[in-house]
């Protein structure tokens, strides 16, 4: 090891026999903020001469309003459409040339943006990086609004009418949230408010959302603390500082009765979705629920696995997801069913699986094998500095969750300390029977 | 939602190189004191020169068996990654058996040895491992990514899955009923349709490349256990393999472990490889539609057949698809996406394999524009023709040599690479020679490839999309004859 990039860990719950005592998780970094209320975090690792620039802004679908859904995601693709001191087309062509690759995301909580470049490219990444911060607007028009429009509509195209029920999700949260909560509606927007969107909406939603104290930093990988230090500084003390962002506060959701809907979709099998609410990111409960899912859902001996594909092979696929948010979580179980079977039949053999889990702890070695499995990812997901889920947009995370940026022995410990009652009890309280949501996409000839 | 699509590829299949530079940051660019006036930004500040790539070590063994390990350390994390590849893949199955290969693979950890494919599922999982078994065109290969405290047990169950598969019966007709239902699945979804209907109109029914890996429906029906277990005897042989490693181990503690799992393997010989015939080129351009009623956007793809891994014009094409439609600024995305609209990206492709794949050129588009994307994608690929600027030239070169490092910070990238070199028998300066034989290529160099391998007008076009909205409009730009057909004919 060349550097303290990572203090090794051991794996606690394997290796408990074959090792000491177990050394802790880490990602060292060093944080400070600018007068503007800028956060900015680094982390040095020289592993490979690059450097990840990683830049959130705390602000996504769920700060949008009825009738403009969709716009932080559209307003994230303007990002890249240039800005006073950055011709369009430039910031593309400045990083490519430099060897460095760029992109950006939005869900409905965030809007990230991550440039990748070799070290000897950062200062370009942090210039590139905060003239949108801070001027996005003297360039911005009309007609780059309706070229990236054109383009999200495609998007949302590709990725949802067109794909085999891709539709779904969209109407999975509209079952099971309120039609007035924040996470009801689509990151990707409807298509009538992507049509209504308009340049006066992006001038208002930057000047709300883009300022940044309400934005957060990164930089990681072969890095110089001090001279970083003093790059962001140069280039982003400048930025103007921004009205603070009030907290969303959204309406109370419950689910008091199972509620059932059957849509249509361009494909040969049913589906079936079955979806609860459930603890937001990091309350009691959450982690207990993505050990729920990997004890139904992951690998073979999981328990619906087994069931439903290997066993009885009465459907193709099935997972099952704790989908984590700080509105709000919901865990959604997704199962498509083999020619010859019925939706039905695969529901009730859900349900068994179901009702003792909700009755009777896994077994140990059930709820290891998935421990021992989430452990295994923490660390496959230190490899990496940049790009989406690197080291950088980690610490992004963990720091807009609020825990502190190397919040990493902190999360992996939250599973670690689970038992298997922990898992049946967080079944029976946060999966009951009797209050939840039951899509069905079946064929259109089907009806 | 992603701004950038990573659809079918947006570089050329076959990377290679190195990685893990070890270097001095070299952080150019002023770092002035801060202080309350702005900061000059009439120029984007000056890069300083690209920090210097340090070359991997690969250590090359050999076990008393024959075969060959590679070891690259990197102890940054503690993981390790070990892949056997074996030198058998979907090009080598029978002609009347396509699917073959990639059923065989896919059969390695349905039981293995003393364990149950259950048993297996559970070992790996519990030691916190992920153990993959996968079949391509050129090779087959089981991967294993460990932490490396486990490396020992989860090794024994690796060479379980890689030498001992016992193929149960039962097993076998679930995978077959799987892979049955995967075919019928893959005919909803246009994105899924559009490279199967291409490779076959490419390359026809009777050569290997045009029908997928996995096979056809009938061909999977007809596949028993006792041709996965020749072809596995048969192909799976030391003299036929290369075992890679990589991740936090030293090459001296790990042999006696490789040794200990992979050494009772009997060295044996495998039957020389006939060579995937190279496919007859198109001569004439030629258009198909195939209906997928009611579509919101047509799945687009144009090309014909392109060159094999080992041709001598790997840079220049690699150089050339990056400006024609191998990154977000090349000619076809700032087309397509960024001047229309049409699409949410663009891109291009060669497909190079131990003989020569595809070249495509493809998109999403909204249906209702079919002809016009079709019109632009048609100027792109006859514009790359002309000689290219010397600007746009230097941003494609630093773009691919430039990156490079990256594409090695995980085990598992820096394997596939690795992967790569021994299937291709690459050359061991092929990842110190990687940065300045992409920086040699010159304008004329990419000039004279495009004349070569880009010829629009010998070109098939693939449209997957709503027959009844796009037809007229498509028919009536002249492109080629045009016919078209069912998803049920191209899928069947």
């Amino acid at each position: 090891m060349r550097t303290a990039v990572l203090v090794v860990a051991l794996f606690p719950a394997v290796l408990a026999a074959q090792s000491g005592t177990p050394r802790k998780l880490e990602v060292p970094y060093r944080q400070f903020q600018l007068p503007n209320g800028l956060n900015v975090i680094m982390h040095r690792d020289t592993s490979v001469p690059i450097v990840a620039v990683n830049v959130w802004y705390h602000v996504g679908s769920a700060n949008e309003r009825p009738g403009r859904t969709g716009f932080a995601h559209l307003f994230e693709h303007l990002m890249f459409e240039g800005s006073k001191n950055v011709k369009e087309g430039e910031f593309d062509n400045l990083l490519e040339s430099a060897g460095g690759d760029n992109n950006g995301s939005t869900t409905n909580d965030r809007t990230n943006y991550v440039d990748d470049v070799p070290a000897n490219a950062l200062e370009l990444a942090l210039f590139l990086e905060s003239d949108r911060m801070a001027y996005l607007l003297d360039t911005m028009s009309p007609e780059r609004v309706n070229g990236q429009r054109d383009v999200v509509k495609n998007e949302r195209r590709q990725s949802y009418e067109n794909r085999p029920y891709g539709m779904a999700s969209i109407e999975l949260d509209k079952m099971l949230w309120p039609a007035n909560h924040p996470y009801s509606w689509p990151t990707i927007g409807y298509m009538e408010d992507l049509t209504a969107a308009s340049h006066d909406d992006v001038v208002q939603f930057f000047k709300k959302y883009y300022a940044p104290n309400n934005a957060s930093l990164v930089i990681a990988g072969d890095i110089d603390y001090d001279k970083t230090k003093a790059l962001v500084e140069k280039w982003f003390g400048e930025v103007p500082k921004g009205e603070p962002v009030e907290p969303i506060a959204p309406p109370a959701a419950v689910l008091t009765s199972v509620k059932r809907q059957t849509m249509t979709d361009r494909v040969r099998l049913s589906k079936l979705f079955i979806a609860w609410l459930t603890p937001r990111v990091f309350d009691p409960g959450d982690a207990a629920l993505d050990v729920t899912s990997s004890v139904l859902a992951g690998g073979k001996n999981s328990r619906l696995y087994k069931r439903l594909v290997y066993d009885t092979q009465m459907a193709q696929d099935v997972e099952a997801t704790q989908q984590s948010g700080p509105l709000g979580s919901s865990f959604v179980i997704e199962t498509t069913v083999r020619p010859g079977h019925t939706v039905a039949e695969v529901q009730k053999a859900i349900d068994e699986e179901l009702a003792k889990l909700r009755q009777e702890p896994p077994s140990a070695r059930e709820v290891q094998r998935a421990l021992n499995q989430i452990e295994a990812s923490f660390y496959r997901r230190m490899q990496r500095v940049g790009s989406f889920g690197g080291k950088a947009d980690q610490l992004n995370s963990y720091f807009y969750a609020g825990g502190g940026p190397d919040y990493f022995a902190e999360d992996l410990a939250r599973y670690t300390s689970l038992s298997a009652s922990d898992v049946q009890a967080a079944a029976a309280r946060w999966l009951p029977p009797d209050r939840r949501v039951e899509l069905t996409v079946n064929p259109e000839d089907k009806k | 939602m992603n701004r950038r699509l990573r659809a079918h590829g947006s570089r050329l299949t076959a990377w290679t190189a190195t990685g893990l530079a070890t270097l001095v940051a070299l952080l150019i660019g002023s770092a002035t004191a801060f202080t309350q006036g702005k900061a000059d930004r009439s120029h984007p500040p000056a890069l300083g020169p690209a920090p210097r790539l340090a070359v991997p070590p690969i250590q090359k063994r050999t076990l008393a068996n024959g075969l060959p390990v590679w070891i690259v350390e990197q102890h940054e994390v503690p993981l390790v990654q070990v892949n056997l590849v074996i030198f058998a893949g979907s090009g080598d199955d029978p002609a009347n058996a396509f699917g073959l290969a990639s059923f065989t693979a896919a059969m390695l950890d349905e039981g293995a040895g003393t364990r149950s494919a259950l048993q297996i599922a559970d070992e790996v999982e519990f030691l916190g491992a992920s153990l993959g078994t996968t079949s391509s065109f050129d090779s087959s290969a089981v991967r294993l990514n460990v932490p490396v405290r486990q490396l020992r047990p989860a090794l024994a169950l690796m060479a379980d899955v890689a030498l001992r598969p016992t193929f149960p019966p039962a097993e076998v007709e679930r995978l077959r009923q799987e892979r049955l239902t995967a075919l019928l699945q893959a005919k909803d979804d246009a994105a899924s349709v559009a490279p199967l209907a291409f490779a076959r109109v490419v390359f026809g029914t009777t050569h290997r490349y045009g029908t997928a890996a996995s096979g056809t429906a009938a061909t999977l029906k007809a596949t028993t256990a006792a041709q996965m277990r020749e072809f596995h005897s048969a192909r799976y042989k030391p003299s036929n393999a290369t075992l890679i490693v990589a991740g936090d181990v030293t090459a001296a503690a790990v042999l006696p472990q490789l040794e200990a799992a992979f050494g009772a393997w009997p060295a044996a010989a495998a039957p020389a490889r006939t060579a995937v015939p190279t496919a007859r080129q198109l001569t004439a351009g030629q258009l198909t539609i195939v209906d997928m009623p009611s579509a919101e956007q047509s799945q687009i793809r144009i090309g014909w057949v392109g060159v094999p891994r080992s041709t001598a014009d790997y840079f220049p094409l690699l150089v050339l698809n990056t400006i024609l439609g191998g990154s977000f600024t090349s000619r076809l995305n700032q087309n397509l996406r960024e001047e229309h609209g049409y699409a949410y990206g663009a891109s291009s492709r060669f497909d190079m394999r131990l003989s020569a794949g595809a070249f495509q050129a493809g998109a999403g588009v909204q249906t209702d524009k079919t002809a016009d994307a079709l019109r632009e994608f048609f100027k792109e690929l006859k514009g790359i023709a002309e000689p290219v600027g010397a600007e746009e030239l230097a941003k494609a070169k630093n773009y691919v040599a430039l990156s490079f490092p990256g594409e090695f910070e995980t085990i598992t990238d820096l394997t596939a690479h690795l992967e790569e070199m021994a299937i291709y028998k690459l050359p061991d300066t092929y990842f110190s020679q990687y940065i300045a034989n992409v920086q040699a290529v010159t304008a004329a160099a990419v000039q004279k490839a495009a004349a070569t391998y880009i010829q629009p007008d010998k070109f098939a076009v693939v449209v997957v999309g709503d027959r009844k909205t796009i037809e007229a409009g498509v028919r009536a730009l002249n492109l080629a004859p045009v016919r078209t057909q069912t998803v049920d004919e191209v899928l069947p």
